[in-house]
């Protein structure tokens, strides 16, 4: 947890229309960390996903990552320059095979494969990294919810991330599945990968968080140690929305 | 790894070898064809051959943006009648032979299509569709006022009665867009085996997970409206020299866009045989009726095949072929 500072959010702000979905957000990463991210509904988590990953700007403040300013920097640039991000609900390419939509990244992201079939080799690794490679033939309207977060996981690992958000990987399945979602994260992490974890399933943020960020209505209220924080009166009154 | 898996490992398309059995099949077919309508020896034939080739070559270039990326073009007669209206042009200014104006035509349609691209790719679905209709319009209003191709009133073009190894100018028109309709759907099949074709998919999919995923959305829809649009104006190219007149009503038709539409979608949009097998059915049937019936019932054909279409086979006939895959 000692690495250098990988991403630094500087005052990021979003509103929609009238509504401020994120206010002035200051957050760093450290390069290696696990980090989780929690709030209640609506709280503007995914909000800043998307101002991270470039779909849509940030209305103030801005996000340094790898020592680069991203600003202006469209969505698929960030991606080559190593920060990758699952959506909440899963986004597969439809009328591609499940091999195929793992071989997106690998065509286009920052190595850019030399041919198609060493991609699709490399793809098929990532597939085998999230327990897909079973599926890899079949089409995304032919998975079960669990495998559809296994293949938004094995998409965003196809970029060789520096950096990968997770957004609610988790939500909806069962215990075992969780457990295996949670090794795997691990698994990532311990071979270089930092992650973002954004979840509402506590025991796996309570396992993998060595740091926690709380957002309630798009303000962060606390940031540090996960048990600190979990035992802080404003995080509990948010939760239990008193 | 099981059967299935290492099905999906294996490169889809473009094998070397089925690369040679495409071109290879593709010069047998044209060989065939020319052979066949030579034994005929009706000038007729070359004509309505060339009118259903202009049509596969019309609606192969409309899928590779409409099929391929998923972007609605209302404006193919816009596209079409500029290649024609480059032919006309560059006729009556230097005299020039009909294959360098092809050429021209290319070049001109690929600019047009990289420029309304990028004006318009900002814009989704419906709203793109209706900005590529405006341009068909504007483009109709620009040429009914410039009187150098004969404004309104159209022009005609004075064609050579034979040109040497052909029987008659018929027959040479129809090899001309023989080739150019087998290159363009090389290019089309060539597109669909490759990492662009593989990125235009996804983004088609999901443009916001394909930006995500690092494909550079916005550069490889430049690309397909580029190439869609020079071959929109490559398959209008030698129109003037087929009819031997050309006027804006004609060249701006509006059967051209519905068919550059309607075919794609019959046949199977996104694939590249789709558009040839929809091309030569809609063609062919549209062809019989102009001959039985009138030219006036064409349009009423092309929407009652398409409804049939929708209601019982909405992927088209590659996608009844191919039974309930995905999509
Ligand atoms: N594109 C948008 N347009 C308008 N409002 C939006 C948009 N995206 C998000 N919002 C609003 O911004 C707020 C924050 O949403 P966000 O999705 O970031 O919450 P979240 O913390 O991810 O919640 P959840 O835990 O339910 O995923 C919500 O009130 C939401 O309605
Ligand atoms: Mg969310």
């Amino acid at each position: 947890m000692s690495g250098e500072i990988l991403l630094r959010a500087e005052g990021v702000g979003k509103r929609f229309g009238g509504f401020v979905a994120l206010n002035g957000i200051d957050l760093e990463v450290r390069a290696g960390e696990r980090l989780g991210l929690i709030g209640p509904n609506g709280s503007g988590k995914s909000t800043f996903v998307n101002c991270l990953g470039g779909s849509f700007p940030a209305h103030e403040g801005r996000f340094i990552f790898d020592g680069k300013p991203m600003a202006g920097l469209a969505p698929h640039r960030r991606g080559h320059l190593g920060l990758a991000r699952t959506f909440q609900l899963p986004r597969p390419f439809n009328s591609l095979s499940v091999l195929e939509n793992v071989t997106v990244p690998l065509l286009f992201g920052p190595a850019r494969e030399t041919s198609p079939a060493e991609a699709r080799a490399r793809a098929m690794a990532c597939l085998e990294q999230v327990e897909l490679a079973g599926r890899a033939a079949q089409h995304p309207r032919e998975l079960t919810q669990v495998d559809l977060r296994r293949l938004e996981i094995a998409r965003a690992i196809a970029l060789r991330p520096r950096l990968l958000v997770a957004d609610e990987a988790m939500a909806g399945l069962s215990h075992t599945e969780v457990a295996q979602m949670l090794e795997l994260l691990f698994r990532l992490n311990a071979a270089g990968t930092t992650i973002i974890m954004i979840e509402h399933v506590m025991r796996a943020v309570r396992e993998f968080s060595q740091r926690l960020v709380v957002f309630v209505a798009g303000n962060k209220i606390a940031d540090g140690d996960p048990n600190e924080v979990l035992a802080m009166q404003d995080v509990e009154e948010a939760y239990l929305g008193r | 790894m099981t059967v299935k898996t290492e099905a999906a490992l294996r490169p889809r398309p473009a094998l070397p070898a089925g690369h040679i059995a495409f071109w290879g099949g593709a010069a047998l077919l044209c060989l065939a064809l020319v052979a066949g309508f030579r034994v005929l020896d009706n000038e007729y034939a070359w004509f309505a051959g060339y009118f259903i080739l202009q049509y596969v070559l019309l609606a192969t270039a409309w899928n590779i943006l409409g099929g391929y990326a998923g972007y609605v073009n209302f404006g193919a007669a816009g596209f079409l009648a500029v290649g024609a209206y480059t032919t006309v042009a560059l006729r009556k200014a230097f005299g020039l032979d009909l294959l360098p104006c092809i050429a021209a035509a290319a070049c001109i349609g690929g600019l047009l299509g990289l420029g309304t691209g990028w004006l318009a790719l900002r814009l989704k679905g419906v709203y793109f569709a209706i900005a590529t209709l405006s341009l068909a319009v504007l483009l109709h209003t620009i040429v009914v006022n410039w009187s150098f191709v004969g404004g309104s009133r159209g022009a005609y073009v004075l064609r050579p009665a034979s040109i040497p190894p052909f029987v008659s100018y018929g027959e040479y028109l129809f090899v001309v867009m023989l080739v150019l309709a087998v290159i363009g759907v090389g290019i089309a099949r060539g597109i669909e085996g490759s990492r662009l074709g593989m990125g235009l998919a996804a983004l088609r999919d999901d443009e916001r997970a394909a930006e995500a995923a690092g494909v550079p959305t916005l550069r490889l829809k430049l690309v397909a409206t580029t190439l869609s649009g020079a071959l929109m104006a490559v398959a209008g190219a030698p129109l003037s020299h087929y009819t031997g007149y050309l006027n804006p009503e004609a060249a701006f038709g509006l059967a051209f866009s519905v068919n550059a539409i309607a075919m794609p979608l019959i046949g199977g949009a996104g694939t590249w045989f789709g558009p040839v097998i929809g091309a030569v059915l809609l063609a062919s049937l549209q062809q019989a009726a102009t001959v039985t019936i009138s030219s006036a019932a064409n349009l009423m054909i092309v929407g009652v095949v398409l409804v049939i279409f929708a209601a019982a086979a909405p992927r088209g006939i590659v996608g009844l072929i191919r039974g309930g895959r995905h999509r």
